[in-house]
């Protein structure tokens, strides 16, 4: 369980050497995506507005102030991976994301293969602790596709956010896969009178 | 019967905005007890390490006066009318969603409701039908007690509703429950609050499984033969291994909430609603002449 200090753009070689149960803090950059914003890169087939080769994505939509023709952070969180969990690969494979950072896991045999294949790991937050994220959050340093606040595409700057959770790795091991499979297991010994 | 004076509705829109807004930014006492003793308990290292974090982000949000958590939710109102107050309820319904749209811009909250087809997003955390607010009404008082549930979506897309057999007995209850918590798996932030509903029709079945996310944790049904299913349950679900945020450990559940209802001779309806770990919930009394206070520790029939 090794702790690491990340910065963006991520490189292959940052990726292939976190195994599964390490700790990540990142610094640098972080581009906040989910539902909406995937929606229309994938399904609508709209190019990103930024190169993401090297990022970190995050599933968020966050609170905001807009001052002037700029947005101050209120409330950075975290929302559900498995939501866009289709959009996975695409964002690996064709866009070159190295770390897709969210919450409660990814699943599809596509998205767990292509970390593997393009080198990707799956950084899981603690969902919830908003609060810890934003002062770990320093700026809004860009922001595109307003038509779909709050679901836009976001630029943040980070400084030391984490502990991040390696989850998933970039060798095939899941966390969630494990811990599903054993509470599937005890699930039967409990319903068995076991 | 006291009639409620004009001053009453504009109280209601400004009890209903802070409550969304307190239960935004500060988890009850008995959610923050529980956290406090699932951490000395968690033995998985990165269980414990998840709820240390959790203890921190409770931290920062009281010290920053900041949101919990990202999620806004959808706004979900319990209105208890006491039996010696007599009110308008087409303007008790509107001052509650003034009260949302109030809380939304001037504390700048996101709004995260949209319409189900076109996605439109009013940006005003309300729409038609919403916020939900459901009526009780309570024997003997003489005010309103507004609970204020801002429901965050991850634990909301884990809800789960079977129309269980007669047949399939307490043992098809517990099963369906337990069933659910693994599908829910790390999806809905656990440590959870697992929101249960037994009996009733289907609509009221889902509506009490919401319902029971209004106790505070420690409560215990009133009939003894729920009560004990609800420790059942809690010891079963803590044996699943699931944990916080779902990483591994051995704490997946604070509470098992059930709220009951008599069911139709051949039916046997179970539903649960999961609530994620920072068990987001405030209320206010709001009085007939338009004196309103937040109530710390509410809880029903109380």
């Amino acid at each position: 369980m090794a702790t690491w200090r990340l910065t963006t753009p991520l490189t292959e070689a940052d990726v292939r050497q976190l195994r599964a149960g390490d700790l990540v803090f990142l610094d640098g950059r972080v581009v906040g995506v989910r539902d909406a914003t995937l929606i229309r890169i994938f399904d609508h087939g709209v190019e990103p507005p930024i190169d993401l080769s090297g990022a970190a994505v995050l599933h968020t939509a966050p609170n905001v102030r807009r001052e002037g023709d700029r947005y101050i952070p209120l409330s950075v969180g975290t929302t559900t991976s498995a939501r866009m969990d289709r959009f996975t690969r695409g964002l690996l494979e064709r866009y070159g994301v190295r770390a897709i950072i969210g919450k409660g896991g990814l699943y599809l045999p596509e998205s767990l293969g292509g970390l593997k294949r393009f080198g990707g790991c799956y950084l899981a937050i603690v969902g919830g602790a908003a609060a810890w994220q934003t002062l770990h959050t320093e700026a809004i340093e860009a922001v595109y596709w307003e038509d779909l606040m709050p679901e836009a595409l976001w630029v943040f700057r980070v400084r030391e956010l984490g502990p991040l959770f390696v989850a998933i790795d970039s060798h095939g091991r899941s966390l969630y896969a494990e811990v599903g499979a054993e509470a599937r297991a005890r699930l039967g010994q409990i319903l068995g009178g076991g | 019967m006291i009639v409620a004076g004009p001053k009453f509705y504009e109280a209601v829109a400004e009890a209903a905005a802070e409550a969304y807004v307190r239960a935004l930014i500060d988890v009850p006492p008995d959610v923050r007890a529980a956290l406090a003793s699932a951490c000395r308990q968690e033995t998985h290292p990165i269980g414990r390490r998840v709820l240390e974090l959790v203890a921190l982000n409770i931290r920062a949000a009281d010290e920053h006066k900041i949101l919990v958590c990202q999620d806004t939710g959808t706004p979900v109102y319990w209105a208890f009318i006491g039996s010696g107050l007599a009110v308008d309820g087409v303007r008790l319904e509107a001052a509650i969603r003034q009260g949302v749209e109030m809380a939304t811009r001037q504390h700048s909250l996101r709004s995260s409701i949209c319409h189900p087809i076109t996605r439109e997003n009013p940006q005003t955390n309300t729409g038609y039908r919403v916020p939900v607010v459901h009526f009780e009404f309570v024997a003997g008082t003489d005010y309103l007690d507004l609970v204020m549930l801002p429901k965050g979506s991850g634990s909301e897309n884990q809800s789960f509703l079977k129309m269980l057999s007669p047949a399939d007995g307490v043992a098809g209850v517990k099963r369906f429950i337990l069933e659910s918590v693994v599908e829910a798996g790390p999806k809905g932030c656990p440590p959870y609050i697992v929101g249960v509903g037994l009996g009733g029709s289907a609509d009221l079945c889902m509506v009490l499984a919401k319902r029971a996310l209004l106790r505070p944790i420690g409560s215990r049904n009133a009939d003894p033969a729920v009560a004990a299913l609800e420790a059942e349950l809690l010891a079963g679900i803590n044996r699943l291994g699931i944990g916080p945020q779902g990483l591994g450990g051995a704490v997946t559940a604070l509470a098992v909430h059930i709220e009951h209802a008599y069911t139709h001779i051949s039916q046997n309806p179970v539903a649960v609603n999961i609530q994620c770990w920072r068990g987001l919930r405030a209320a206010a009394r709001v009085y007939p002449d338009g004196r309103w206070e937040l109530i710390s520790g509410w809880q029903p029939g109380g």
